[in-house]
Parts: structure tokens; sequence; C-alpha cells
């Protein structure tokens, strides 16, 4: 009779007593270790790591210099497609950077200039009147116009002629490859985990293999950006395919279309808008890589803040920082206008070719007159030195006087959070015997999805040991565990917020939107400046690039509650706290989870950044193989870093099926 | 009833859905020559979504396939149409086996003599009505002109004139399934598919179309195959009617029949509360016989009650009823009609 009035399940006390054991564990596994003569507990031998990452340094040197097609090498290979993708890349930077000329050096001939600033920003504010309104021309015009204004025009059109080169690949790379995934399943199969690694093995991890193939250069940056960019493409298109209705795809076989006409003429139309979502995600995808791939030759605003934050010349590294955050919302709102754009209303009937292209016929008017113009008026051509503005020296007296005059302060909350949270947690982690740890693991895996999941967690987690980067992997989890879960701390009732009052949900939305749209690099340089390197720079970079979707889910699984089960509760006689808490969280909680799933997904992906800033994790490890070009070593490391997303990202996923599968929310899934 | 050509026509058709369905069924059949019951094959973990299903479909007929929910009847139109593949069992379309066609020949009898329309209108979003209404003749590589000026043809048909240029999103669910008609009917195909065409609309508006496609029908004289749930549907429209239920036709016939004979208890269900006075024809409650006496006039045999009654029961006097040559076969009086009109059974 007692277990009845037990006020926890048997299971709850079994994985309470599994957690105690863990403390008492971690404290003293150093004593234990000593006691049984067992080093191995606390770390694994020597003789017992594979060298895989030698194999793949090997295997990487042996590509390069001695693998053969018999009439060509394999790098004759690669490096004929960075040719290939070369010859519009350099067509992009023409026409917006450098003009084109010919001959080399002295005896260069300018041909054509490069468009105009004017000219640019005409087209951007035309492009924003056609997708949406003379708000958004307005807007986006500013935006450009202000990268005139304060002489970022040269490295932001550096940057644009990437993004306009990988955009267009990566959406028809990706739109292939979805269609490729709907049409036949063994290949969607094979395809998924794939992407999945793609889009967790940290990017650092491929830049060096890519250095290797592809050599230091815009082109490689290219490349590196289609790895990152596409695979939301991939998968958003085999959705949006998918997502088609059965009827209309019958219609298509009914009136006897070919399997061309079937994709073309009526399953990629009809799934346009979903398409228009991941061209959204590519675009932004793609600012970012290319901020990122700096490192790797692709020049532009990236290149710049890396440049600034390296000579610690704080003004020059947020002017750019800041350009990058214009030129991000710029082409985000544009996107989005183009996603959201309503479809076409009926007209009057057929127009001339004039009529059917105002926008197009303009835009163009505009850059011959002004191309012409500038011929005439030189700062028509290029915007004059003489009328910049430069904000670097109001940032540099700002932050100097910021830490001048709080310098106390920013110390005291660094120290206080180092003290009491950073420091225990990572000791807690490292104390704790793999072999429990990876019990443990399994254990969960086992609980949450049956002997798949747990083989899934043992394998993964036995590959981070056996390659001998089990404490990296700790510290990694460390940071990103305290960064999650701070970020939930604030992120979950931020979302509380948003869902519960309107006009907070339009502000907080604003924001979270703004913060979701600029590049991971953006936000290393305040935190940088204000609590220089270290853990605890990381963690809040990590944090505020992390908080969007705890926020965005949040908010979303409130505002998705059935109303009727809100609307039971208030007749019930509910207060606003109990509606909140009896009823709201907890049918919100599946979707409460996969927000803290993206949280940490986002977290580990920044995480990698963050190395930048000298934290001591996976990260750094992945980094230090890239300064040093060791493939093997980058690429160990890198899917390590994977393997612990993916293993988060399971027992998450996993754990949410099942909360919404008890909620009968939606019928069980396949665990 | 005259007897009609045969245009479509499908034989012991199956359809399970499952892992292992093919190989279930055929070992099933070859092993002990007997038809696996609904419990057999729920218990093999399959679903037996169509079962032995026969039918045949006449030309110029309007045949309707009636069934709730989960009766297959959606599984079957599609099986005739080959957009799902049976299980077993043959689909004669003007008598060759359509389950034996190559890709190639489907593909030209469907660009060519099938028309299908669809419960929620499948409109391409992207393109006006116009250009909808034009796209199965676009995939047939027909040139602009022509098939604009067919399109505009049939566009005038279905009353959607002068809305050429508009866009489906644009249009009220009625107008957006005139245009899946328009469309269907652009390549003057042989057989017509309907699934279900207005389920989706508002009652009134319903009734509107039905009233539309009889119309249409009086004009085209297609060989059709029509899907409904709704019972009176079926009545108002069909020639014939098949009623199905967890996969197997029950009965096949004329609406008449299905009131005064059904098969068993779960048609008499169905046809227990139809007004029979829109069902049955003189023939069905005439005194057989030559009559006796003075008529006040004559009725068709072949004339529905509702169509009657007025006349027959403001006169004193039964009625004459005569056959197709214009013969003497009958009588019907004022409590025939008034029997029938109330639902009470005929004293005789």
């Amino acid at each position: 009779m007692k277990a009845r009035t037990l006020p926890l399940s048997p299971l709850a006390v079994t994985w309470l007593g599994l957690a105690a054991a863990t403390a008492v564990l971690a404290q003293t596994s150093g004593e234990l270790a000593k006691a049984l003569d067992a080093r191995w507990l606390t770390k694994l031998p020597r003789e017992l790591r594979l060298p895989l990452k030698d194999e793949i340094s090997a295997f990487m040197k042996w590509l390069v210099e001695e693998a053969n097609f018999g009439l060509f090498t394999f790098t004759d290979l690669t490096r004929g497609i960075a040719w290939l993708l070369a010859q519009p890349y350099e067509l992009a930077k023409g026409l917006l950077v450098g003009g084109f000329v010919q001959g080399l050096g002295d005896e260069a001939v300018q041909l054509l200039p490069p468009l105009s600033w004017a000219a640019v920003i005409f087209v951007v504010a035309a492009l924003g009147h056609y997708a949406k309104s003379l708000r958004l021309a307005v807007f986006v015009g500013l935006c450009f116009l202000y990268l005139a204004l304060f002489g970022q025009w040269q490295s932001a059109m550096v940057t644009l002629a990437s993004i306009l080169i990988a955009v267009p690949l990566g959406v028809a790379g990706g739109l292939l490859l979805g269609i490729a995934g709907y049409r036949w399943p063994w290949f969607d199969r094979l395809l998924t985990p794939v992407l999945d690694l793609m889009q967790t093995v940290p990017v650092f991890a491929y830049l060096v293999p890519i250095l290797f193939l592809f050599g230091f250069g815009p082109v490689s940056a290219l490349v590196a950006t289609l790895v990152y960019a596409m695979p939301p493409m991939v998968r958003i298109t085999t959705l949006a395919l998918r997502g088609v209705p059965s009827e209309v795809r019958e219609f298509g076989v009914m009136v006897g279309c070919t399997s061309r006409q079937m994709t073309w003429r009526i399953m990629v139309p009809s799934a346009m808008p979903g398409l228009m979502v991941g061209v959204n995600q590519v675009i932004m995808l793609s600012l970012n890589m290319v901020i990122i791939a700096s490192m790797i030759g692709a020049g532009g605003l990236g290149y710049d803040v890396l440049t600034s934050l390296r000579r610690l010349d704080i003004g020059g590294g947020l002017e750019a920082g800041v350009a990058i955050v214009v030129l991000a919302i710029a082409l985000d709102r544009l996107s989005q206008a183009f996603v959201k754009r309503p479809p076409p209303e009926h007209g009057e009937g057929p127009l001339s070719f004039v009529m059917r292209h105002p926008y197009a016929l303009t835009a163009l008017g505009v850059i011959l007159v002004t191309g012409l113009l500038g011929l005439v008026w030189p700062f028509l051509q290029s915007y004059p030195a003489a009328a910049q503005f430069t904000t670097g020296p109001f940032w540099e007296n700002l932050v100097r006087s910021i830490n001048v005059n709080f310098f106390d302060q920013l110390e005291a909350v660094k120290t206080f959070m180092l003290l009491n949270l950073l420091i225990p947690v990572k000791r807690f982690l490292l104390g704790v015997p793999w072999p429990w740890f990876i019990l443990l693991v399994t254990l969960a895996g086992w609980q949450l999805g049956r002997w798949k999941l747990a083989l899934l967690c043992l394998l993964l987690s036995a590959f981070i040991l056996v390659n001998g980067l089990w404490e990296d992997a700790m510290v990694t989890l460390y940071l990103c565990g305290v960064s999650v879960l701070i970020a939930a701390a604030i992120g979950i009732p931020v979302g509380v917020l948003a869902a519960q009052n309107a006009r907070a949900g339009r502000v907080i939305g604003g924001v979270i939107d703004t913060l979701q749209t600029l590049p991971s690099f953006v936000y290393l340089i305040p935190v940088v400046m204000l609590f220089r390197v270290g853990d605890f720079s990381a963690m809040i970079a990590v944090v505020l690039y992390a908080l969007a979707p705890a926020v965005r889910y949040t908010a979303h699984g409130i505002r998705s509650i059935d109303p009727q089960l809100i609307e039971a509760g208030t007749v019930s006689g509910c207060t606003r706290w109990q509606l909140l808490w009896r009823i709201k969280l907890p049918l919100a909680l599946p979707e409460i989870m996969l927000g803290v799933n993206q949280t940490i997904m986002l977290a580990l992906s920044m995480l990698v950044i963050t190395a930048l800033v000298g934290t001591r994790d996976l990260g750094q490890e992945v980094y230090v193989a890239l300064t040093k070009a060791d493939t093997g070593r980058g690429i160990v490391a890198g899917v390590s870093v994977a393997f612990i997303a993916i293993i988060a990202d399971r027992l998450i996923a996993a754990g949410a099926a099942r909360a919404r599968a008890r909620l009968g929310l939606v019928a069980q899934g396949a665990h | 009833m005259q007897q009609r050509p045969v245009k479509l026509a499908c034989r012991d058709v199956w359809k399970l859905f499952g892992e292992g369905a093919d190989r279930f069924l055929a070992d099933r059949r070859a092993a002990r020559g007997m038809v696996p019951g609904l419990a057999e094959i729920q218990a093999a973990g399959l679903v037996g979504a169509v079962r032995a299903a026969n039918i045949e479909v006449g030309e110029g007929e309007i045949f309707v396939i009636m069934g709730l929910s989960g009766s297959g009847k959606s599984t079957l139109v599609r099986c005739l149409s080959r957009l799902i593949q049976p299980t077993a069992g043959e689909i004669l379309f003007e008598g060759r086996d359509l389950l034996r066609a190559s890709e190639r020949e489907m593909v030209r009898i469907r660009r060519h003599k099938m028309g299908m329309v669809f419960q929620h209108f499948a409109l391409l979003p992207h393109l006006t009505v116009l250009q909808n209404v034009a796209f199965p003749l676009e995939v047939q590589g027909i040139a602009r002109a022509p098939r604009e000026a067919r399109a505009r043809e049939v566009i005038e048909l279905v009353g959607l004139k002068g809305r050429e240029a508009y866009y489906p999103r644009e249009l009220s669910g009625g107008q957006q399934q005139r245009v899946g008609i328009a469309r269907s009917l652009a390549v003057e195909p042989e057989i017509w598919f309907l699934d279900e065409p207005f389920s989706a609309l508002d009652p009134l508006i319903r009734r509107e179309m039905q009233d539309e496609f009889l119309r249409l029908q009086s004009v085209l004289r297609k060989t059709i195959v029509f899907i409904t749930h709704d019972f009176d549907e079926a009545i108002r429209l069909a020639d014939r009617i098949a009623i199905m239920k967890d996969g197997a036709v029950i009965q096949v016939d004329t609406p008449e029949r299905l009131v005064l004979a059904p098969a068993d208890a779960y048609v008499a269900e169905f046809t227990k509360h139809i007004p029979r006075a829109k069902v049955l024809t003189v023939r069905a409650i005439m005194r057989a016989g030559p009559p006796a006496g003075e008529m006040a006039g004559e009725v068709s045999a072949a004339d529905r009650i509702e169509a009657v009654a007025d006349r027959v029961e403001a006169a004193d006097r039964p009625f004459a009823v005569t056959d197709a040559g214009g013969e003497v076969i009958g009588s019907i009086d004022r409590c025939a009609v008034i029997d029938t009109l109330i639902g009470r059974e005929p004293r005789r």
C-alpha cells in the first residue's frame, strides 16, 4: 500500500538514484581510480585510441597528390570545378566591384565600370517595391545607402557578389536533390543522414579539406557556402513537394503528363510558396557562411571584421559588424517579402512587352543612365570618399568608456558566473568517469527509443571516446549545457510573455527575427569587447545566438493550443496562473522541447565559432586543425561535435514525440 | 430499360493496402480457390480497400458509386482510371484491359479519352482560369491559339465567360469547381470521372451544380462515373447506382429498384428515408391490366410519381398508363399516388 502513496513513479526514482550516483562519482572518481588502480576510468589509455585522424589526413594527402583517373588527376578535377565556379563569381564581382578590365597590372584598361552605387541602390529599392511596398523600397534603399555613406561599399559588394553566386547555385542544387529525394524514396533514405551530418558538422571542419581541394580564395569560400546553405533547401523542397495535395498530382496523371511535365509544370509550381521559404533560408545561411568563409579568402565584410579583431581595432570591427547587420536585415526583409508576396491578381489582358516588364526595364534604364552620367560626374559612379562618415571613433570611445566606467561591475558579473556556475559544472562533467557517462546516455536512449536509439547513443559516444576527444567533448558539453540552460531560462518565459500579450509579442517577435538574421560571427564582436576572451564571453555569445528558437517555439506552442481547452479551463474557474501552469505549459511542452532542441543545435554551431575567442573544447580542436591545415584532426573533431548534436537531437525528438503521443496531440509515431 | 453497350467494366478487382498484399491475395486465391474475407485480410495486417468489385458502365450512362467514407469508392474510381494499381482483376475500357496497357498507352488514353473532376478542385494556383482549362491540351503539345479557343468554348459552356483572366483563389468554391469541370471537358473525354465533385460545396450551391451537371449531360451525353457519399445526390443524378460497403459492391441497380428491392438491410437503411415519389415510376405502382371505366387522362409508365402527382391527385377518376409505344398497360388512381407520397404501404 505504501508504494501507491509515493509521489514519484518508480521510473523517476530510478533516474533520481542514477543522478545521485553520478554526483558522488563525479566527486570521487579521482580517488576511486587511484584506489582501484584503474586510471582508465578517467582517461582512456593511449593504446586503445583509434588512429582515425591520421588515416583521414593520409587519405587526403593521397587524394590531392596521387589520386588519378587516368586522363587527369583528382586535383585537376577539383581545380577544374574551381575554375568553373570562378567564372560567374568573377562576373558578379566585376559587375559590383571591380568593373571589367583587359590586360594586367599597369597596362590594364577598364572596359566597363562596375555598377554605380546609385544604380545598385535603385535596383534593390525597385526589388523592394516590386516585392511589397514603397515602404520596403525606402527601407532597403536606406540600408544600402548606409553602406555607401559609412564607407563599407566595396567590402559589402564583395560579400554581395559571393551571395549572388552562392544563392542561385544553392537553390538550384537543393531543388534538384530535393526533387530526386521526393521521386526516389531510396535516394531520400540515402540523403537524410548525409544532410544530418552536413548540418551538424561545424563549418570549420570542412574548410580544411575544401582548402586542399579548391585552393585558398573566394571559390573555396563559395564551395563551403554551398555545403552549408544547401541542406535546408533540399529538405524544404522534399517537404514542399510532399505537401502538394494528392489530388493535384492525380490531376497531372489524369491529363497524361510525362514525368518531366509532372515535375516542372505541376509539382514545382504548386509547391512554390514552400520553396520560397527555402530560398530565404539559403540567402540567410549563405550570408552567415560568406562572413565566416572570409577566413579562407572570401574577402568582404567578414574579412574586415576578422582583421579588425586581430588588430584589436574596436571601431573598425564594430563598423564592419554593423554593416553586416544592415546588409543581413535588408536581404532578409527583401527575401521575406518575396516569400509572402501575394499571388497575382487577374489583369486586363495581353499587354505589350514594355507594360509587362516595367520594373526590369526601369532598372535597366537607371543602370545605363547612371553609368553614362558617371563618366561625366565621377561621384555618381563611385561614392566620393569626402562625403563618407566614419563611426569608428564613436564606437571606440563608447566601448572604452563602458570598459573604464563599468569595469568593476562587468568583472564582478563575470567572476560570479565563472565561480558559481561555469567552473563547478565543468568540474562535475570532467569528473564523471566515461564508462558511467556512456552507460547513462545509452540508458536514456533505451528509455526513450528502445534498442535502436540506445545503440545509436552507445556507438556515437564511443566514437568520441576512442578518438581521444573525451575531455574536449565534456568541455563542449559543459559550455553548451550551461548556455542552453541560460537560453532556455530566458527564452521560455519571454516566449510565454510573447504568447500572452499581443503587444509584447509583436515587439519580441521583431527583436527575435532580427537576432536570427544576424550572422553568427557578429555576436562575437561586442562580447569580446566587453568581456575579452574566455569561456564567459563564449557563453554569452552562444546564449544570444541560441535564444531565438526557445522564444519562438514556446510562443508558437502556447498560441497553437486548441482555444476550446483554454475556454474549458476558464469556465472551470482557473485563475490566469492556473491556466498557464495547468493547461498551457503542459500542452505546449512538446513544442517547447523542440525549441530547446533547436537551441542546442544552434548553441553547438555557435560554440565552434566561439573557438575564435579562446575556448578549450571540441570547437577549439577544430579551429586549431584549421589553422594547422590538419584535415584528419579537424574532421574527427567536427564529426564528434556532430555526434553530440545528433545524440541530443534524437533523444529530445523521441522525448517530444512521446510527450505528444501522451497528450494525444498526434497519433503515436514510429518509435 | 434499353441495354447500352458496355464502355467501362471492372472484373473481380481487388485493392489491398499493406506490405505483401500481392502475395497474400495470390496465395489465398491459388491455394484454396476461395476469396479471403474481411476479417482474414485484417488479420494479415492489410486493408481491404476494394474487394472483388464487378461493375459495368454503359455508354452514355451516369453511373454513380455511392458509399460512406472508408467504403472504398474513391479507391475504386482510382483503380478504374489506374491512378492506383489494383492488386488483382481486370479493368476493361472499350474491351481492352487497361492493366495490361503500357505506360505510354496509358498516357495516350488519359490524354484523349479520360477526364476527371476532383473533390477539392485540384486547380493549379499559379495559372489563370483560361490557362488552367487549356492545361490538359497544353500538355499534349497543342499550339496556343487552338487550345485557348477550345478552352474559351468550354469555359462558356460551364457559364464562366468573362472570368478567363481570373486566378482560382479569386473565385468562389462553386466557380472553382466549374473551372475543374471545364478543364476535364476540354479534351472531349469519352469517359468522365467525377470524384465527389460537389461534396466540398455548400448545400445550396451543391444543388445548383447538380442541375448544371444534368444540363451539361443532356447536351454532352458522356459516359460518367460519379462518386458520392450522398444518397440523395445519387438518386437525383444516377441512371444506375452501385452501393459500396467495406470495399465490396453490395448492389448495382437503378434508383427505383434499390428502393423497391434493396439487396440487404444496409441498402434498405439508405432507401428508407428517401421520398419515394422522386424515385418510383408510374409503372412501379400502377394497377396492371386493361383499366375498366372512364379515365381522367393518360400518363406515361416511365414518368416519376412526383411528376404526375398533381394531375392524378386533382382528378376524381384514375388515369390510364401507357408504355413507350403508346399502348395502355394499366391504370393509376389518386389513392396509389397518395400512398407513395406519404410513404404508406399500398393497400392492395
